[in-house]
């Protein structure tokens, strides 16, 4: 049977124990679908509802008839195609180079043993330390005129996807993940013939799946979910990806339009989350507990 | 060793000018310095590009705020030294007071909630033996919705006219709120979307915590006569501790950068009740262009926070050593 817990199966299993269990559970039921559900049942249904009716007290629960006006609205007044497809451009260029250059460089700190290799990683975990968004004004000015080469990656996905590279926290953990594969492994890999870049592709990322998949997935939902360093680069609106443009363009809207670009900005992450939601839920519950 | 002992049929040349396996190679002291450049050529090779990014998007930032914040900088023609005068001018700014009592009260309010809402609701989810994957999907489902689609969300349910909340509120026959739009209740209403928007990351972390806790602590406890409540009190706080104070920890540096949701739903409003230091230094930065005042603002920031992540990443190193 599964482990104890702080009520014992023995109080379970009594008459009043069963009764107090049935009512906790009924409640936490309830609760949970108040909490939780409710307010994006409220969301997609309200979508549906008319201009007239959204605004109407008492609300009603249930939409009179099935409008997807408001759907169909919200995808062509809002030119939601273009901000959503710029939100896929910026989140799959920095899951691409976020991977390519971190698995790259967490290889080369785990594996290869370069010279003040120490002193880098010691740089990159230092970064942990400093919070991100305190950081956002001078990264903008950096952004805004790269040193040396003197360009802007304004308005460019550039200027999410190379900043999305500095993500110590997803480095880290490709290295301690590639830190348990035994050496031996890659030494007779090495005897066969084959250099370091073969060792990497062939041997390291095929035994990485699990952690490469968890870094996609962060690598991901960081951009999906972005809002303060995506609003400071795209000043441009055609470039602009959902989540600025929908605070951008959410003041001279028709509420019902609005909810209904929400609703569409939403199904993404939400489908990837059930898609993947075992993964995701035992990453969360992993990684934390062991830091 | 195996490898060596036992070399496969056909073995394969070794790499090209050396004459022996690299293996025993890299071993010897003697190695050729030509041989050892080009492994660390290799190495830095796969490290570049990762390292420039770090360098350019985190470490020269970091740097460079802390210079800017002694200039008056305009971006395009550099900055011109200026001591500490962005420092006093952003100081004796009403606004800077309000955005700093908002921030500490916002992230107090956050962490008094935000703790004992996502303990209890991972308490109560531990003693359910039905429908867990349910309950863990459900109450994860709000942080996957985009935090600018919860803001706009709770924005439409704050609306004093036709919100759910007022709604709920009249038809319970309780008195209605102003919310986010009234002075004493737009920080508290700030508070509640980012305890809603977050609480499922906290539930799961928590949930594991406690999966971890052995069940002969319990049934000792139990038959020591201890009662639920101090089941939960000696037994189940103690074992969490450490869980506890890192999320707490890591809560006070997430919230001291709330930006998403006063700039979404309220605006800073109403009457600069909501303006938050990430919000000011925005504020600084892009609508009075006064780069100097958004950096001395940063290094505020940053100074305080560090203090938190160093306490964060000290303790987080020690456990780890004793484990």
């Amino acid at each position: 049977m599964s482990t104890r817990t702080l009520v014992s199966p023995l109080t379970l299993a009594r008459p009043r124990g069963k009764a107090v269990y049935w009512t906790v559970f009924g409640g936490v039921v309830l609760l949970f679908a108040l909490a939780f559900l409710f307010p994006v049942y409220w969301m997609v249904t309200g979508a549906m509802k008319s201009p007239d009716e959204v605004t109407r007290t008492p609300p009603t629960l249930v939409p009179h008839g099935l409008h997807l006006g408001g759907y169909t609205d919200a995808w062509d007044l809002m030119d939601l195609p273009t901000h959503l497809w710029n939100t896929v451009v910026q989140a799959a260029g920095a899951w691409v180079l976020q991977l390519v250059f971190c698995t790259a460089a967490a290889y080369a700190l785990s594996k290869l043993k370069p010279a003040f290799g120490k002193v880098v990683l010691g740089g990159i975990l230092a970064t942990l330390m400093v919070p991100a968004q305190a950081l956002v004004v001078p990264k903008y000015l950096t952004v805004a005129d790269l040193p040396l080469i003197h360009t802007s990656l304004l308005n460019s996905p550039l200027g999410i996807w190379l900043p999305a590279v500095a993500n110590a926290f997803n480095l880290y953990l490709l290295k301690r993940f590639f830190d348990q594969i035994p050496r031996d492994v890659l030494e007779a890999a090495e005897i066969d013939g084959a250099g370091k870049l073969r060792t990497l592709w062939s041997i390291v990322l095929p035994m990485s799946r699990p952690v490469l998949g968890v870094v996609s997935i962060f690598a991901l939902v960081a951009v999906w979910q972005d809002f303060l360093w995506p609003l400071m680069v795209f000043s441009d609106t055609d470039k602009q990806p959902i989540s600025v443009a929908l605070v951008q363009l959410s003041q001279n809207i028709q509420l019902t339009v609005l909810i209904a670009a929400m609703v569409i900005a939403s199904i993404p992450m939400v489908v990837m989350f059930l898609v993947f939601q075992r993964h995701i839920i035992a990453g969360i519950s992993a990684g934390s507990t062991k830091g | 060793m195996k490898t060596a002992s036992k070399p496969p049929a056909a073995f394969p040349p070794a790499a090209a000018g050396a004459p022996e396996a690299p293996r025993s190679a890299r071993r010897r002291p003697g190695t050729p310095w030509r041989r050892r450049l080009a492994d660390q050529s290799r190495a830095y090779a796969f490290l570049i590009g990762g390292v420039l990014c770090f360098a350019l998007f985190s470490w020269y930032p970091a740097i460079r705020a802390v210079v800017i914040a002694f200039q008056k900088y305009t971006p395009g023609s550099g900055g011109e030294w200026v001591g500490t005068a962005n420092f006093t001018r952003v100081f004796h700014d009403p606004e800077f007071t309000a955005a700093w009592r908002n921030t500490l009260t916002f992230t107090l309010l956050a962490l008094l909630i935000g703790f004992a809402v996502p303990f209890v609701t991972a308490l109560v989810l531990n003693e359910l033996r039905h429908a867990k994957a349910f309950f863990r999907v459900v109450v994860y489902l709000p942080v996957m919705i985009p935090p600018v689609v919860s803001a706009l969300l709770w924005k439409w349910f704050y609306d004093p006219g036709a919100g759910l909340a007022n709604e709920t509120l009249r038809f319970l026959h309780l008195p209605t709120s102003n919310w986010s739009n009234g002075a004493d209740t737009a920080l508290v209403s700030l508070v509640i979307v980012a305890t809603w928007a977050n609480l499922g990351g906290t539930v799961l972390i928590y949930l594991a915590a406690l999966q971890s806790i052995p069940g002969e602590l319990y049934e000792a406890a139990e038959l020591d006569g201890a009662n639920l409540l101090q089941r939960i009190r000696h037994v189940t706080i103690p074992q969490t501790r450490f869980i506890i104070l890192m999320l707490m920890l890591l809560q006070i540096i997430a919230t001291m950068q709330v930006f998403t949701e006063p700039f979404v739903i309220t605006g800073g409003g109403p009457e600069d009740k909501t303006v938050t230091v990430l919000y000011l230094i925005y504020k600084y930065a892009f609508l009075y262009n006064d780069f100097g005042g958004a950096c001395a603002l940063s290094v505020m920031l940053l100074v305080l926070l560090s203090a938190f992540s160093a306490v964060y990443l000290r303790l987080t190193r020690s456990e780890g050593d004793d484990a």
